[in-house]
């Protein structure tokens, strides 16, 4: 058993006993460091003026990640390499990042300023990626400005990011992998008393045991749900647990029959292996959230917490994906789709967690296609999320349907009756959806907010269904969505 | 003191202005060593101050309101109400209608009750949360048209009124008319509101406010407290980004921070929390406009009624010169023969609206600009070309309010160059065929102008000082009354200064606008900032040289063609000498080398009571070209290709110009794009964060993103350096992503005109779109 909880920042292990469960990794800095170059805009992970960049060892390598420190637990840094504004300048000699976007004038007002250098600092350390504008919006959707327009930040970025990463990181970087792994133990470790602790189980074992005593602890995995929690609700959670360190637990295995997911992998983790089930996935994956997000948050938090906003259950549910959960009691797995009980309710019993998510791949005869519709493409949450596989016999008659949408109830859910009015569709005739898109109306009641209104909902869950339909059935003569189309650089008519 | 005309067309070679340097905080921004207010070392014992407010509420008497739990949760060290308000209860700019802490009545969602001052800011914010308030709701006013029905108003209905539309409307040969509404807009500068305010000695107050307007600070502190406005001092050296949001809404939080420092005596931070901030703050003033043109049959205008129904909020605030802009710019680019523009200013039971760049102009053109869609489309021309026919020309160049647009000839030309650098005709004709093969997608392109009105409407505002002091070792201290948000306002002012002295820019130490050494300030707004303050502290410096010439003159025995002050150097005739030889020998010989620069714009003459005179020194002009395509199943789209052709005049600093136009554009689209303002029925923002309210991020902004700098023959105008103001103008550029968006759905159903409203939203749009699908089918 550990009772402290250690980084390394600037070069040295910083070692702390005194660490709250609910204390944030930005109060950290700003008010007991009082570093106060990284700034808090939102304090809900959306705007990245809080970015800092993590350090941590992955095959051997130093990975820096972006992540919103005002919703990260200070806690959840044991093990890793701090990095903030303060410690880029070697020498008073400027970052080249920073060099960049002086030269380019890529500040205004610089108060998103530091974030933005956090996350191209990341980028700039990044290996294999592909020198493009895309590669650089990508990676600033989580960056706020609201004064230049982001063109001379991308501009800085594609001209400091992509080079060999020359700097203080990289020639201390034997040393900074050896202090890594001094770090790396697996001891349990726990901060506080029974009453108020922050833990990090090193074991599946040790967590079972820990949540069998204490139900009411919060179990916390990248808390970019739980943060908000904290930071906005100012709830007052007294017994929190890290799964981060559990071992294994954050594996992504792929497999001929489909990717085993871990509870604790984090989306970025998952990118390639959900590519590799659908580029469609790929697509998801990449707006879901923003890099900050995706480099802490949980496909296995997003799920256990039941957040009725999630992006991946519909895709993963029309996958036909099974949730498996653990508690000192056993362990047992059921179809995704069935732990949505209701909205903020889930099949999810006392002591027991979340421990991994099972997506089967497609088989030849089998179409998929997921689709997000959101006010802005980035970092934004759906207001309707579509997802659909068809299994198509040769004569291109639908056999079989799975259908599941977001945004059109208070759970992600299967479109039942359209799944039904599907099977026996011909992709070759169109006058035979009619019905399915009419089953619709049945499947759902959408409600209105803030982010559509009810018809809106229904007719874009109807046009998501003829376009899916459409595509898979080659009907479509053309590229059909606006987003592709931009991608693949055809946005120019003239 | 107006300014000396500066008539050389011809300059002589600048050293420092002109100059693309960086932001002068650009390395510190950088490295995270630019101190924002919440950056500031605290001093010992300073505590926090949270707002408290009922999330029940939105309009109603408050019967009781129990703060016991408040008192006794731990770490509270005193709670206020209104009884606690020294002074006066209220921190509006001029009508007296915007309370500190609500007395009697909650006026709407999110105004603030009371207030906690706790050891810690979390210690606030939680203890915030334990009042017990009950208040006995009233039916809220929310909506434009509820206030219509109800008939509230913050001020009097205003217009322009030329000729007599009535009967130039009988006597075109075509009539159409249309609705439109048009969304506000969340500043979302990115530091939030925030002020620390320093008990003194003698019951002076020292006030550390992230303010546009450093003077309004120092007023309202007075008046709040009730003590004299000389015990109050008010600084800001930068902002985290204001965009108007600050020029008049700073000061509720500065006046909060200052009574419990003045209460507890000791110094109080208050840093509102982001959603807090949404909440409780103004935005841009969302409008229906109504309207009515009458045009030749060819598409010429004839006679135009436009009313324009804001919704200002439950006070005034600024809303009196926000409006005036929404009806100054009603035109656009456009002559109006006949015209009746109108303005009803509503009150409703919201958040008071605000300054927000643009001020109402952006909302007046894209009424314009709907209108020439509308007649193009139901004429079967190119609205390029309609624009085209109704531009402000030799003749017709009579603004409604009786202002002549003298640089029409400018504003022509750019138009012209844009269209050409954007090859806006072979695009429309690639974008036609684009639309005749393709049915889910389709795309627009519209090319719309910019013609902004530069100066405070309110003529006393037009006015500024500056104090520039050279010290005997040669360095000069700089400091002016314009605040720094972002738009590189200090660096500007610094080229100048620095231009005149003949000095580089690491002898000019910038300083941070304090109300003790430049009084009497007006707001850092209305892109005003550098025309006035570059122009104060050039006068400033320029007095010290002067003053420093003639003691030279005196001291050599020669004439003033023999000194020259330039590249770090004083020369007089084959004899050269450092700056600081030069400041030392003057203050032996006892010459004053600190100055007071006074400025104020000269030319204007608006008289608002009976609408005549001048009241804009200029106009600044632009125009943007853009490419759009949407998607008809869904409403998504994308903005492919941005072309802009901007004036500023002869360029102080064509980085940071280049910085605004952009900015300006992007932030312009966001409002008419992907940010989205919700209130319940209940009269709640429902959009109070960045998770449900969406700013443009990077992925949003065109590839195909060209910007360029008009190149004129400079501000007609005697500018500073013959430049023009570029804060606000530029936000109305990405009026042509809004008319592309039209132009797009235009193309379902050719000759009917789309009824999209502001911001085009995906479900905006599929709105429009099913709309003309519906006419087409009926």
């Amino acid at each position: 058993m550990r009772d402290t909880i250690r980084f390394l920042k600037g070069g040295q292990v910083v070692e702390l006993s005194n660490v709250g469960p609910s204390e944030t990794l930005l109060d950290y800095l700003r008010l007991r460091r009082m570093e106060t170059g990284t700034k808090e805009g939102c304090g809900e992970g959306d705007c990245g003026a809080c970015t800092v960049a993590l350090g941590r060892l992955q095959g051997g390598r130093i990975v820096y990640q972006p992540v919103n420190s005002c919703i990260q637990l200070l806690g959840m840094i044991d093990g890793a390499e701090l990095v903030t504004v303060e410690d880029l300048i070697e020498d008073k000699r400027l970052h080249p990042v920073q060099r960049a976007m002086v030269d380019l004038h890529g500040s205004q007002c610089g108060f998103c300023t530091p974030g933005f250098i956090m996350t191209l600092f990341t980028l700039y350390h990044a290996e294999g990626e592909h020198k493009s504008r895309k590669t650089v919006t990508e990676w600033l959707a989580g960056n706020l400005c609201r004064c230049t327009g982001y063109r001379p930040i991308i501009d800085a970025a594609l001209e400091a990011c992509f080079e060999a990463a020359d700097d203080a990181f990289t020639w201390r970087s034997k040393q900074t992998r050896e202090s890594l792994q001094m770090l790396a133990d697996s001891r349990d470790v726990f901060l506080g008393d029974s009453n108020k602790f922050f833990s990090s189980p090193a074991t599946l074992d040790g967590l079972a045991a820990l949540f069998g005593q204490h139900p009411d602890a919060t179990l916390v995995s990248g808390a970019t749900d739980v943060g908000l929690w904290i930071t906005k609700q100012l709830r007052d959670l007294k017994k929190m647990i890290w799964l981060g360190r559990i071992e294994g637990l954050d594996r992504v295995e792929e497999s001929p029959s489909g990717v085993l997911i871990g509870a604790t992998a984090t989306y970025q983790a998952t990118e390639s292996a959900m590519n590799a089930l659908s580029p469609n996935l790929a697509e998801l994956w990449r707006r879901i959230g923003s890099k900050q997000v995706r480099a802490s948050g949980t496909v296995g938090g997003n799920i256990a917490n039941g957040s009725p906003i999630g992006d991946t259950p519909p895709a993963l549910i029309a996958l036909g994906t099974t949730l498996e959960l653990h508690s000192a009691e056993g362990s047992r797995a059921l179809p995704l789709e069935d732990f949505f009980i209701d909205y903020g309710k889930q099949d999810r019993r006392p002591g027991e967690f979340v421990t991994g998510l099972f997506v089967p791949r497609l088989s030849a005869n089998q179409a998929f296609r997921c689709y997000k519709i959101s006010k802005r493409f980035d970092q934004d949450i759906s207001s309707v999320m579509g997802a659909f596989r068809f299994t198509v016999a040769p004569d291109a008659t639908i056999i079989e349907a799975r259908v599941a949408y977001g945004g059109m109830a208070g759970t992600p859910k299967r479109a039942f009756e359209t799944e039904a009015a599907l099977v026996g569709v011909s992709l070759e005739d169109p006058s035979t959806w009619g019905t399915a898109m009419q089953s619709l109306l049945s499947d759902f009641t959408p409600l209105t907010d803030m982010r559509a209104s009810s018809e809106y909902r229904m007719e874009t869950a109807r046009a998501l269904l003829a376009k899916a339909l459409m595509e898979v059935s080659g009907t479509a003569p053309e590229d059909i969505r606006v987003l592709a189309r931009r991608e693949a650089g055809h946005d120019r008519a003239a | 003191m107006t300014a000396p005309l500066d008539q050389t067309t011809h300059e002589l070679p600048l050293k420092q202005v002109r100059k693309a340097l960086p932001h002068d905080s650009a390395e510190k921004h950088v490295s995270g060593t630019a101190t924002y207010i919440d950056d500031m070392a605290e001093p010992v014992g300073t505590l926090h101050v949270v707002p408290g407010w009922e999330r029940r509420a939105t309009r109603g008497r408050i019967q009781s309101i129990d703060l016991e739990d408040v008192r006794n949760a731990p770490g509270v060290v005193a709670v206020l109400t209104a009884e606690d308000v020294p002074g006066t209860n209220d921190c509006s700019s001029a009508f007296g209608d915007d309370p500190v802490l609500a007395s009697g009545e909650v006026l709407f969602f999110g105004q603030v009750i009371f207030a906690v001052v706790a050891e810690t800011r979390e210690a606030a914010r939680r203890a915030a949360l334990l009042a017990k308030i009950d208040i006995s709701p009233i039916t809220p006013i929310l909506t434009v048209e509820d206030a219509e029905d109800a008939d509230t108003t913050v001020l009097p209905d205003y217009q322009f009124r030329r000729g007599s539309p009535e009967t130039g409307m009988t006597a075109s040969t075509s009539l159409l008319d249309g609705s439109m509404r048009i969304g506000g807009q969340e500043h979302f500068y990115l530091e939030g509101q925030v002020a620390m305010a320093q008990p003194q000695e003698d019951g002076g107050m020292l006030v550390y406010s992230s303010t546009q307007h450093p003077t309004e600070i120092q007023h309202t502190v007075a008046k709040v407290l009730g003590v004299p406005d000389a015990r109050i001092t008010a600084e800001v050296r930068r902002m985290g980004g204001g965009f108007g949001g600050k020029e008049s809404q700073a000061n509720q939080w500065a006046a909060l921070a200052s009574i419990a420092a003045q209460i507890t005596g000791k110094s109080c931070k208050l840093r509102l929390d982001r959603d807090d901030d949404m909440i409780m703050t103004g935005k841009r003033h969302d409008f229906r406009v109504d309207w009515k043109v009458g045009h030749d049959g060819t598409g010429k205008i004839r006679a135009v009624e436009m009313e324009f129904l804001s919704r200002c909020g439950y006070s005034v605030d600024l809303s009196l010169g926000v409006n005036d802009r929404t009806l100054f710019h009603a035109d656009s680019s456009y002559f109006y023969p006949d015209a009746q523009i109108r303005s009803r200013r509503l009150r409703t039971d919201t958040c008071s609206n605000t300054a927000f760049r643009g001020f109402g102009g952006p909302q007046g053109m894209l009424a314009a600009e709907r209108m020439i869609d509308a007649i193009a489309i139901s004429v079967g021309k190119d609205p390029l070309e309609i624009r085209k026919l109704n531009f402000y020309d030799g003749e017709q160049n009579l603004t409604p309010f009786g202002m002549p647009v003298e640089e029409y000839e400018v504003m022509h030309d750019l138009i012209a160059q844009l269209e050409e650098s954007s090859s806006y005709w072979d695009r429309r004709e690639a974008i036609t065929a684009f639309n005749a093969e393709n049915a889910v997608l389709k795309k627009g392109l519209a090319l719309t102008p910019v013609k902004f009105g530069i100066s405070f409407t309110l003529k006393h505002l037009n006015q500024a000082g500056a104090l520039v002091h050279l010290y005997t070792d040669g360095s000069i201290h700089l400091n002016h009354g314009g605040t720094e948000m972002g738009q590189g306002l200090y660096q500007k002012v610094a080229q100048v200064v620095a231009e005149e002295f003949g000095v580089t820019l690491d002898k000019v130490h910038i300083t941070a606008t304090n109300t003790s050494k430049v009084p009497n300030t007006g707001p850092t707004a209305a892109s005003s900032g550098t025309d006035l303050n570059a122009m104060a502290a050039k006068l400033a410096a320029k007095e010290i040289r002067n003053r420093l010439t003639t003691f030279l003159c005196e001291q050599h025995q020669c004439g003033e063609e023999a000194i020259h002050f330039g590249d770090n150097k004083v020369l007089i005739g084959e004899q050269s000498f450092t700056l600081a030889e030069i400041a030392k020998q003057a203050h032996m010989a006892r010459i004053q080398m600190s100055h007071a620069g006074f400025y104020a714009t000269p030319g204007i003459t608006w008289d608002r009571d009976s609408a005549t005179g001048r009241p804009f020194y200029y106009f600044a002009f632009g125009g943007a070209c853009a490419e759009v395509t949407i998607d008809t199943m869904t409403g998504e789209m994308t903005v492919d290709r941005v072309d802009i052709l901007h004036d500023v005049g002869h360029s102080l600093n064509p980085a940071i110009d280049l910085g605004q136009i952009e900015g300006g554009f992007v932030q312009g689209m966001g409002w008419l794009t992907t940010e989205e303002l919700i209130w319940d029925e209940a009269g709640r923002l429902r959009t109070h964060a960045p998770s449900t309210y969406k700013i443009p991020t990077a992925s949003d902004i065109p590839e195909d993103f060209t910007v360029n700098l008009y190149e004129g023959s400079g501000n007609p105008q005697a500018t500073v350096y013959r430049s023009k103001a570029v804060g606000e103008p530029p936000v109305m550029l990405a009026n042509a992503v809004f008319c592309a968006i039209t132009d797009a759905v235009a193309s379902l159903n050719p000759g009917e005109v789309p009824t999209l409203d502001a911001p085009a939203t995906p479900e905006a749009i599929m709105k429009a779109v099913q709309d003309m699908r519906r006419r087409r089918a009926t």
